[in-house]
């Protein structure tokens, strides 16, 4: 497949729709939109359903019960969409259903702004709807990755039967890159558990997250629980780029990774080596990865930097546990971190290691 | 002929196929009680039951199979 | 002797945990004879709401989903899409259809949604111990209209048929009542007549039924089929609001 210049949201829904994604449930909500009027367009052609919903809740809704009816789904939205779909999200989890849940990341809180942020990372992984429950959380940083991740999303989650999160920002949305749609052997799993009309003699399938007998819950929520350290396991993934005897590693993800590549390059003319951590998985978070790198005497202090007032800043320090400083640095609001900025924040950082 | 059986064990005492039967004949048995603690509805006369499952249709725990 | 009347097979052998003379138990009773006349079983699939009917799931005997509160139409939407050749329905209380759910009634009659939804109406809250509802009646009293439902600060009761009747993508709308034998066999007639409206794929239908709540009315099985009809009936009056041939 050659490669085509594309739109950061457009690339999500062609890809979604190449991964063999039929369904698409959405909302009107900048920095977004292309990804419903993407689908609106395309998802009629390959004989899809495109419904923009009334809301974000009860788009959620419609990818829950799509879920449940067997087929492969999706849902888009930015951060006050997101937030309003986090009930929906928890019951996808506690009814074990697999889809695509893509957030293009606003300034918040509130209304907030519509350019790039990174301030639902809480949300994101730590759960932003009720209970104990994960996802894999998927951080592209460039227009080709939104695209792999896209793809690799929706086989993440119907290997462990678990919604997915893309998590892109408002930058990665609206900017265009070539882009490759690599050939895939589509492969939509059986699901004997999706309701499609229960024929005599079969078992009834019944989608539910509803255990009334705590005992019944519990071992629920600990069944869960072993799909998650499956994926821990099986679906952590990390970029580690020149952390080899760097003296400061940058942790960050997405938009600010790209400028913590700028920034090394800028560094090393100045003969400061510093090294950059790039989690591709936000969850699973690869805090080995991060532990190994902390353990290595050229290592002096990590720098972690977001487009937020520090979230992901706490599972660093959580991964680093106090071998060595870490570090923050970032901007919010929609506001982006420059390269020199976060380079003068690194010296400041050498005059106190 | 016809005939009505009560599958007692589902019954909740709420009346409501007392007051339906065109014969009177369906009363709560007040001598007795059913695992759940109520009365059960029962028909004593059962030669006067003419099948009309009114008392069936209207009751909300599906207790009452009726024959005709 | 022939059976006349027994348990449909699209229920379950599971007990109703209803209260008793609850008529949601009735109205089970009735969509799943339906479903059997029909001959559909094999291919419903149902939704459930939260609520008293939150365990709605463990009584028909077809494929279920339990949706969110209010979110059932949603839900159903999901899954008639994805499977159109299925006969898909939401069994609803009037605080998961009114109130919470109000959005996703309206836009899913308005899309003509080819599903069925049964809108069960008992003007209270019954699950969570009896709080007013969009459908508790101007002075009814309860856990939180103390006294007695206020117009001034609560509003005035909804009526959903009819505001669904202006919708266009309602097909078929009907009021019903389970007071008595005779609206029993009526109500029947309009939840077969929404079924069949859905398989002849001619849009969205809802069957609204009147329904009782003794333990929250604080009144006798018995009572609670009168307060319907004295009290009820003339806000909320019987019939068809919306048919579409």
């Amino acid at each position: 497949m050659a490669k085509v210049l594309m739109k950061g949201n457009e690339a999500i829904a062609e890809a979604a729709i190449q991964a063999g994604c039929r369904y698409f449930f959405g909302y009107p909500i900048t920095p977004q939109n292309e990804i419903p009027a993407y689908m609106a367009k395309m998802l009629p052609k390959v004989g899809g359903c495109f419904i923009q919903a009334e809301s974000e809740i009860s788009a959620i809704n419609m990818v829950y019960g799509a879920a449940g009816a067997g087929a492969r789904v999706m849902t888009s939205s930015s951060s006050p969409g997101i937030s309003l779909k986090q009930e929906g999200i928890s019951y996808i989890v506690g009814a074990e259903l697999p889809c695509l849940i893509v957030n293009i990341v606003r300034g918040g809180p509130g209304l907030g702004g519509i350019q790039p942020a990174q301030s639902d990372y809480f949300q994101a992984v730590k759960g932003g709807g009720h209970g104990d429950y994960h996802m894999v959380v998927l951080a592209p940083a460039s227009i080709q990755e939104m695209v792999d991740l896209v793809m690799d999303g929706f086989d993440i989650a119907d290997r462990y039967r678990n919604p997915v999160m893309v998590l892109g920002d408002g930058m990665l949305g609206q900017m265009m890159e070539p882009v490759e749609f690599k050939e895939r052997d589509i492969v939509l799993p059986e699901k004997p558990w999706a309701t499609t009309g229960n024929k005599d003699g079969e078992p009834r399938r019944i989608i539910n997250s509803l255990f009334i007998d705590a005992q019944a819950l519990e071992d629920h929520v600990h069944k869960l629980y072993r799909k998650y350290d499956e994926m821990k396991k099986n679906e952590t993934r990390v970029e580690c780029y020149n952390c080899e005897n760097a003296e400061i590693i940058i942790v960050a993800y997405g938009t600010t990774a790209r400028i913590a590549k700028n920034v090394i390059q800028m560094a090393a003319k100045e003969g400061i080596n510093l090294g950059l951590i790039r989690p591709i998985t936000l969850w699973p978070f690869p805090d080995d990865t991060i532990d190994r790198w902390a353990e290595a005497d050229h290592t002096k202090a990590f720098l972690t930097l977001e487009m937020s007032m520090g979230q992901m800043v706490e599972d660093v320090r959580l991964s680093v546990n106090g071998k060595k400083p870490v570090y923050f640095y970032g901007r919010t609001g929609g506001m982006v971190p420059t390269p020199r900025a976060v380079l003068e924040e690194i010296k400041k950082i050498r005059e106190v290691m | 002929m016809a005939k009505v059986t009560f599958n007692e064990e589902l019954c909740k005492g709420c009346q409501l196929c007392t007051t339906v039967c065109p014969k009177n004949i369906v009363i709560m048995d007040t001598k007795r009680i059913n695992s759940k603690g109520y009365h059960p509805a029962t028909v004593v006369e059962m030669d006067k039951c003419i099948g009309c499952a009114f008392c069936a249709r209207i009751c909300p725990d599906v207790v009452i199979e009726v024959e005709r | 002797m022939t059976k006349v009347f027994e348990r449909p097979k699209a229920l379950t052998d599971k007990p109703f945990h209803y209260c008793p003379g609850c008529t949601h138990g009735i109205i089970h009773c009735l969509v799943a004879e339906v479903i059997d006349e029909l001959g559909i079983r094999e291919k419903t699939i149902g939704v459930a709401p939260v609520g008293c009917a939150v365990f709605a799931y463990e009584y028909f005997n077809c494929d279920m989903h339990e949706a969110a509160h209010g979110r059932a139409p949603a839900v159903a939407t999901g899954i008639k899409r994805v499977h159109p050749d299925n006969v898909v329905f939401t069994y609803q209380g009037d605080g998961d259809l009114a109130s919470i759910g109000i959005a996703e009634i309206v836009h899913a009659a308005n899309r003509g949604e080819k599903i069925t939804t049964i809108f069960v109406n008992n003007a209270i809250y019954g699950m969570t111990g009896g709080q007013m509802a969009p459908t508790s009646l101007l002075g009814q009293v309860t856990t939180t209209s103390p006294y007695g439902r206020n117009p001034d600060t609560e509003g005035h009761p909804i009526r959903v048929s009819e505001m669904l009747a202006t919708v266009e993508g309602a097909a078929f709308i009907e009021r019903v009542s389970v007071h008595d034998i005779k609206n029993i066999n009526k109500a029947k007639r309009a939840i077969k007549k929404a079924f069949q409206v859905q398989l002849e794929g001619k849009g969205f239908a809802m069957v609204e039924v009147l329904s009782t709540c003794p333990t929250n009315w604080g009144m006798t099985p018995v009572e609670s089929l009168k307060w319907i009809e004295e009290n009820m009936i003339p806000y909320y009056p019987l019939g068809i609001k919306k048919e579409v041939d």
